[in-house]
């Protein structure tokens, strides 16, 4: 009983990861209906930049998330701009062949600059460095950091989507971007603050996950970047409280296959998992059936 | 018996009665109108028929041949393979292909050859690529598209294109046949045209045909009877004069559209 | 396919088919003799094993991808089951019978495969069907190495495969192909799956059921990638689950975008193009696929219909394109 509580806070410490990455491929696609194929690079360059800051610059570790962060969120804003914009009314496999080659080119380009070997997390110190032990479990004090800053992460979330102006413009353009446009919202600018608000959540993820798990790599962004976005289309693509749902669910489920299974089928299940919800309700937990109209 | 019998047909999306106990029948050879205002739930009908919803509750059951067939729940390709072909409100031609080849995959419910004449092209797979080949040239030359085989569909006028709509559903050899607003767009002289061919096709192709419209002059001019469907239901029924003169039919309309047939 | 299949004259229609006929047969002839008389090595060859496989998996993808409209990013998938079959099967019964049964095995295998990947999957649409069969392939790869591993050997792969692949097997497997699948394409079924690619309801509404022709075309497509696998492990000796990842889906993938979807020649070409260039940049593995990124995002920003579009390299195309150049040069306006 005690090791499946302890593989519980295990997997809501890894759900916690995938629900941030969820959460921007859910808010990718329900306002321009495109899988952001790079979002697990951008999670991955979160990663070295974090890495970039405590390693080299011997910042902190809250200074170096929020420069994670704020890079992550140029670097999406920037994609978008480049890759996806010039595309917004392409057939919706030439705006995915887009994403995979944006994909790719990260990849591949930090393979090429920052050499293609794993590299590790500077040892953390002080409080970060401590575990506590409750009951029989133990928590460590990564894993309490990951689910506190997450947590606040995705209230900050709510509260930008439900009480600001911006928050409404993207819902109003998620919904129908012709008509917030005739009501005067700027559709560009709304496209960019989705990116924006996706991407810092990505690089979050990402620096967390070099302290909890040390190691990164370049491509570290693929496997993950698409459990979460099973994640997110368990929960219901485009609904924001679905991707949390399904982070957790998804982060609970690896950790349960590995713990009690064989860790080598972590991706199969979560792939048969997608197939699965795909066909018997692919508009995920927490979605609704749209029609199209003939 | 009549050729198609529509009995009770509903369609509810969520809690929206999009259709509701709508009940028809067509006599073979008939030209019937299915008139409305907007949003009456006219394609709707179109869409139960050909099968691309299915339907709440209700029966739809083709005569043919002496057999009873019922429609209700089948999927569009097999609907079409038991006769009913139809037009699209927003057209809906393969765009990036040639005329010629619209009309050719029309025909290909028709066509016998399997994989192995395919991949090997054996003897009946040139003989019957001839015979659609010749057949489909016939169609074009009868509604005057033939000089166009090798456009690009996205490519002709607008008039045109609707022509094609209509030879392409021509060349699945139906018995029934539905168009689905076939002069949207179309000014009176090409109105006049159409209505023309509406009636032609229908004598020389033997077919049954029913048509929704806006424009009044067509529908009185060649219709037998009209439906009139308002809010999803069935308001009235009977020949063109008798549907003019219906103040129901004319309190739905408002009398604007009526005042000008 | 903007072309209608021609209503020339029969004369006319022999005379280009024997031409065409008597090309590809010279063709054949000049490489044979180039390679026994070793003007092209063992290097060379291998390079042009690499590109009559990648033609073949592209033809193939492009069948269900560029002409039918599915979105398939799992193609690699197909292409292991046919390696894993034949190296199988030739590794237990080492003889040309045995590389005969293991190539038709194998592909009949991954045509098997495709049945139960594509019935379930193909009702999704784009994005959708494209991580689905992406995962399909995750699976597969999976099943390769963890479950399958007492006939695969797992994660270390199969080494020792026989070799069989000569250029004649070469030339004929891959020529083959390309014939096989553009028959499909100008054919009623061809027709019918582009006929889904441009509208599918319409496409239904005309009486073609479009699942069955989704999944013939998927199937079908699988069938030629698990030939290619087949080639693939009975000429480069070894074989291991990682080499047909995600990766290698994409390299595919690649190519269809840059030859046009839509167009064999234009795979054909693009195939050549590519590993041309995979060549020159062998010794910076990551640069090629950083250009193989920006490729993919350029190609769908400036000119999205790739190389040919959807039309075929013909004796008209030929023609038309050296006579605009004609005129750019000389002709007055």
């Amino acid at each position: 009983m005690e090791q499946f509580l302890q593989q519980v806070i295990n997997g809501i410490s890894l759900g916690s990861i995938y629900a941030l990455m969820a959460l921007g491929y859910t808010m990718v696609y329900g306002i321009i209906k495109l899988i952001n194929f790079a979002h697990g690079d951008v999670y991955m360059i979160g990663a070295y930049v974090g890495y970039f800051c405590m390693t080299n610059l011997r910042l902190g570790f809250f200074p170096s998330l929020l420069i994670s962060m704020l890079v992550c969120a140029i670097l999406g804003v920037a994609i978008e701009k480049i890759a996806y914009k010039p595309l917004r009314n392409a057939t919706r496999i030439a705006v995915l062949i887009t994403a995979i080659g944006v994909s790719l080119f990260i990849e591949y380009g930090t393979m090429y600059i920052a050499s293609p070997n794993p590299r590790s997390y500077p040892r953390l110190t002080g409080f970060m460095a401590k575990s506590y032990q409750v009951g029989g479990l133990t928590f460590s004090a990564q894993q309490i950091l990951i689910i506190i800053i997450t947590v606040v992460l995705m209230i900050l979330l709510q509260l930008i989507v439900k009480k600001t102006r911006i928050g409404k413009a993207m819902r109003a353009v998620s919904l129908d971007r012709d008509a917030a446009q005739l009501m005067g919202i700027s559709v560009d600018n709304t496209i960019s603050f989705t990116f924006l608000l996706g991407s810092a959540l990505a690089g979050a993820a990402g620096i967390l996950v070099g302290i909890y798990y040390n190691s990164i790599n370049p491509l570290m962004g693929m496997m993950p970047g698409l459990r979460a976005f099973v994640a997110a289309v368990f929960g219901g693509i485009g609904i924001i409280p679905g991707a949390m749902i399904g982070g957790y669910f998804i982060g609970l489920v690896e950790v349960m296959v590995s713990g009690y299974v064989n860790s080598m089928f972590r991706d199969a299940v979560v792939f048969a998992i997608l197939i699965v919800i795909l066909i018997v309700k692919p508009s995920g937990l927490l979605g609704k059936e749209t029609r199209e109209k003939v | 018996m009549p050729i198609l019998t529509v009995n009770k047909l509903t369609k509810s999306f969520g809690g929206l009665m999009a259709v509701t106990n709508v009940s028809m029948e067509l006599e073979k050879g008939e030209l019937v109108g299915l008139i409305g205002p907007n949003g009456a739930g006219k394609t709707t009908v179109f869409n139960l028929l050909t099968g691309i919803y299915p339907p709440t509750s209700g029966t739809v059951t083709l005569f043919r041949d002496d057999k009873e067939e019922r429609l209700e729940g089948l999927k569009p390709h097999i609907i079409c393979k038991k006769g009913i072909a139809r037009t699209f409100q927003n057209i809906r031609l393969f765009r990036d292909l040639t005329v010629l080849d619209n009309v050719r995959i029309a025909m290909n419910k028709n066509v016998k050859y399997g994989l192995f004449s395919t991949f090997l092209r054996t003897k009946s797979y040139f003989s019957e690529e001839k015979e659609v080949l010749e057949k489909s040239m016939q169609l074009l030359e009868i509604l005057k598209l033939a000089h166009k085989k090798d456009e690009l569909a996205k490519n002709l006028p607008y008039g045109e294109q609707r022509h094609l709509e209509i030879v392409r559903a021509l060349a699945t050899d139906p018995c029934i046949l539905l168009l689905d607003e076939p002069a949207a767009g179309m000014n009176p002289a090409e109105t006049a045209q159409l209505t023309e061919m509406i009636a032609w096709i229908r004598e020389n192709f033997d077919l049954t045909i029913l048509l929704i419209e806006h424009d009044m002059s067509l529908v009185m001019k060649i219709c037998e009877r009209i439906y009139v469907l308002d809010y999803g239901m069935v308001i009235a029924e009977g020949t063109p004069s008798e549907i003019k003169s219906n103040k129901r039919v004319i309190e739905a309309y408002l009398g604007e559209e009526m005042g000008n047939a | 396919m903007g072309k209608n299949i021609q209503a020339s004259s029969g004369n006319r229609k022999w005379i280009s088919t024997a031409g065409k006929l008597l090309s590809l047969v010279l063709f054949f002839v000049v490489f044979q003799l180039l390679i026994s008389f070793n003007v092209v090595n063992d290097y060379l060859f291998s390079t042009l094993v690499k590109i009559g496989i990648n033609i073949i998996l592209a033809v193939s993808l492009n069948l269900i991808t560029g002409f039918t409209g599915q979105f398939s990013l799992g193609h690699a998938g197909f292409m292991s089951i046919g390696a894993y079959v034949c190296a199988i099967i030739t590794l237990r019964y080492y003889s040309v019978w045995g590389f005969v049964c293991g190539l038709l095995a194998g592909a009949v295998c991954a045509a098997i495969v495709g049945i139960l990947v594509g019935l379930p999957t193909l009702r999704l649409k784009g994005d959708y069907l494209a991580i689905a069969t992406l995962g399909m392939a995750e699976i597969i790869k999976i099943l390769f190495r963890n479950v399958l591993d007492k006939w695969t050997n797992g994660a270390a792969g199969l080494s020792g495969i026989p070799q069989f692949v000569s250029w004649p097997w070469l030339f004929v497997l891959t020529v083959g192909t390309v014939i096989l699948v553009s028959n499909f394409i100008n054919s009623s079924h061809g027709r019918s799956c582009i006929s889904i690619r441009e509208d599918e309801i319409a496409a239904e509404s005309m009486g073609i059921g479009s699942t069955k022709y989704k999944v013939m075309a998927f199937v079908t497509g699988a069938f030629f990638a698990g030939i290619a696998g087949a080639m693939y492990s009975s000429y480069f000796f070894y074989i291991d689950p990682d080499l047909f990842g995600f990766q290698k889906s994409i390299d595919i993938l690649v190519i269809v975008v840059l030859g046009g979807m839509g167009s064999i020649s234009g795979s054909v070409i693009a195939a050549v193009v590519l590993e041309l260039i995979s060549m020159f940049l062998q010794a910076y593995p990551e640069l090629k696929m950083v250009i193989y990124g920006a490729l993919l995002v350029l190609i769908m920003l400036f000119r999205p219909q790739g190389i040919m579009g959807s039309r075929e390299l013909s004796l008209s195309f030929l023609k038309k394109w050296t006579g605009r150049l004609g005129q750019k040069n000389g002709g007055a306006a």
